[in-house]
């Protein structure tokens, strides 16, 4: 890389682009409303009752700060075959103890203010797993307004408690037949009803991808993961960790952990995909397997056929499974800032497992995928390093799937 | 005069009739449509994901693709509907990753040597022109932009810097498909958009009979009219070319007498 830029931190530029990568890719029916949320979103930031009352959700209604958790027990485990002096400490940030149980919900208490600023009396979502549209539908009752959730029929067969969970909270479940019926066919039906009622609807996107500026400001609300997690570390260890992990969907728990260190040179980084049934079968990982294209509002590496037709990901977490991925990772990975690796379905399986005899937590399948990376990962690092994982989620949504992997009737 | 500014000079409105590439015999329903009075073909070229289509367009889409329509297909389509009529003009309308996959120059060039006139790229906002718009106007290839109900007089200029053939008016802010917008607001935003250009101004989105498409001609210099026919592709399979000439025939007499009838 001949021309590093002065700051990782300061993209995207006014046009929403980071580097080659986001934009705004939308029916023209939608370029003033997104141009208007632009604008809202630029005072929001100024204003600091915003923050204000953005911070006070987090830390009353939300459980914020979360706590920084050296895993000691997963970190002898991996100790035990490492080879002589290896086996780097794992920490984990732990977002799996949220209201909800994920990260999603930090993103959503700051889109329903802005929502409510723009004076919007409707919300819509997108959901795969099941968590962004839990967390959607939770903050739309904790503020009184309606909303619909789209979510593909394939997930809503396998996610049946959290469409339960968003129906006890007051939304409307829509299932979505087109496509292979999963998270992107939820997207775009998310997009047709928004371009229908643009009046009094605003979009809440669950991950940092969309049309600028919904990457930046869904990068800006989850933050909150990154700086208190430096700042734990620096208060606990007196010393930042020498690599991050987070499992990549859309990438919004990953850029909320990374961003806020993107300027630590000493600080590596390690976003994981999910490579499925395995990176030369069927999978979800966009930046390893994928191409640059245009797809849901951004310009993005996704997974595509040689004539820019969209192609079917698989994974065995909803979550991830999304042929796309956020464009500041696509940029962060060109200009090198950001490592990308990916983890099979089976590996994930075995991490899953793994956290919950060690460590008496069970994650989600999603951070699953960032536990298997650091198996890998711990071993070849000395153990005086220190990993910091995202831990996004827990696992209470995911038992009936991993029960089905692994042959148990329940 | 090119063969889409040709269209539109006629001293009478023009029909503007689209189907899916690749769904059914296109060939012979283009020529259909030719037979029955269009003016102006647009080709859908297949999508995935097509974010702004109703139910029809998307059926469209998935049928055409499933009979494994590629870019190689739709481009050789284009191209011997060229062959068999060398005056009719026709436009590419499609969303933006397909069309930039091999790059914008590639795709210009092969929009030239098939003889395509415009292109319309419905999430390519002109806020991303760079992507494709100077690759198509070098080729002189009309980039034709799309104004909706939410374009407002301050936006109108963005929308036509480097736009091309027409101005494609979506009279509804919804997708494709069955909903009208209400005529006094197509009048009143298409005399909006004509203060403001000298481009003809066309008007989609939800028109389906030869009455609304007489009503809209009455104000517009074209109406474009999709869903309609692609669901008479949908319904009659083979047999579709019979009927989708009828319909043409029925809304280009509307369209083309409109503004006589009220002279
Ligand atoms: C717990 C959890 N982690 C991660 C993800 C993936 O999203 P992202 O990459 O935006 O964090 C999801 C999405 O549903 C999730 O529920």
């Amino acid at each position: 890389m001949s021309s590093q830029p002065n700051s990782f931190r300061n993209q995207p530029d006014e046009c929403g682009h980071f580097g080659q990568f986001g934009g705004r890719y939308v029916a023209e029916t939608l370029m003033p409303l997104v141009l208007d949320l632009e604008r809202e979103y630029r005072a929001a930031k100024a204003d600091p009752r915003f923050q204000e009352q953005f911070d006070d959700l987090l830390e009353h209604y939300v459980g914020r700060p979360s706590p920084l958790y050296f895993a000691e027990r997963l970190t002898d485990a991996l100790r035990m075959d490492a080879p002589e002096g290896m086996g780097a400490e794992v920490w984990f940030k732990r977002d799996e103890l949220n209201h909800t149980g994920a990260h999603k919900i930090n993103n959503c208490v700051g889109q329903i203010l802005l929502a409510i600023r723009m004076g919007k009396t409707r919300i819509i979502a997108e959901t795969g797993a099941g968590q962004h549209g839990v967390a959607t539908a939770t903050v739309c009752a904790r503020f009184g307004l309606p909303c619909t959730i789209f979510m593909g029929a394939t997930d809503v067969a396998r996610q049946q408690p959290n469409v339960f969970r968003m129906k006890l909270l007051g939304a409307e479940v829509v299932p979505v037949t087109s496509g292979a019926a999963t998270l992107k066919d939820a997207m775009n039906e998310a997009l047709r009803d928004w371009v229908a009622n643009v009046h009094d609807t605003f979009y809440i996107i669950g991950t940092a991808a969309g049309p600028h500026p919904y990457p930046e400001l869904v990068r800006d609300f989850q933050s909150v993961i990154g700086r208190e997690a430096r700042e734990q570390m620096l208060r606990r260890t007196g010393r930042l960790p020498d690599l991050l992990v987070a499992a990549i969907g859309g990438g919004s728990n990953a850029i909320g952990l990374f961003h806020p260190f993107l300027d630590d040179a000493e600080v590596e980084m390690l976003g994981v995909e999910a490579a499925g049934y395995g990176l030369d079968a069927k999978h979800a990982a966009s930046l390893a397997g994928g191409a640059p294209g245009i797809l849901h509002g951004n310009k993005t590496y996704l997974l595509q056929d040689e004539d820019g037709q969209i192609t079917e990901g698989h994974s065995i977490s909803a979550g991830l499974d999304y042929p796309g991925i956020g464009p500041e990772h696509a940029w962060l990975k060109e200009v090198g800032r950001v490592k990308y690796t990916a983890v099979t379905d089976q590996e994930a399986l075995d991490a899953f497992q793994l956290l919950c005899r060690t460590e008496g937590i069970i994650p989600a399948l999603e951070p699953a995928h960032a536990i298997a990376a650091i198996v890998y990962r711990a071993r070849e690092m000395p153990r005086d390093q220190v990993i910091l994982a995202n831990l996004c989620g827990r696992g209470d949504k995911d038992i009936f799937t991993v029960a089905e992997r692994l042959g148990v009737r329940m | 005069m090119t063969r889409l500014a040709d269209a539109f000079a006629r001293g009478r409105p023009a029909l503007i009739c689209f189907l899916t590439a690749g769904d059914g015999d296109t060939a012979a329903n283009l020529d259909a449509l030719v037979a029955g009075g269009a003016d102006v073909i647009e080709l859908g070229m297949p999508f995935t994901d097509p974010m702004a289509d109703g139910p029809a367009i998307q059926a469209a889409d998935i049928r055409a693709l499933a009979a494994g329509t590629s870019t190689a297909d739709v481009l050789a389509i284009a191209t011997a509907f060229r062959a068999r009529h060398p005056a009719v003009p026709l436009v590419l309308m499609g969303y933006a990753n397909p069309m930039v996959r091999r790059g914008p120059d590639w795709f210009a060039n092969a929009l030239t040597d098939a003889g395509v006139d415009g292109v319309i790229s419905v999430d390519l906002a002109p806020e991303e022109d760079a992507d494709l718009g100077p690759a198509l106007r070098d080729q002189g290839i009309a980039l034709i932009r799309l104004a909706t109900p939410t374009t407002d007089d301050a936006r109108l200029p963005a929308v036509l810097a480097g736009a091309g053939g027409f101005l494609y008016y979506v009279s509804v802010a919804g997708i494709t498909g069955k909903q009208q917008a209400a005529m006094a607001s197509i009048e009143e935003n298409v005399m909006r958009l004509k203060q403001q250009t000298d481009l003809p101004v066309a008007v989609g989105f939800g028109v389906r009979t030869p009455d609304q498409a007489a009503a809209i001609a009455r104000v517009a210099d074209g109406v474009v009219v999709g869903s309609a026919f692609v669901e008479l592709v949908g319904e009659h399979g083979a047999a579709a070319p019979a009927h989708l000439q009828a319909l043409a025939a029925g809304l280009s007499a509307a369209v083309h007498a409109a503004r006589e009838a009220h002279a």
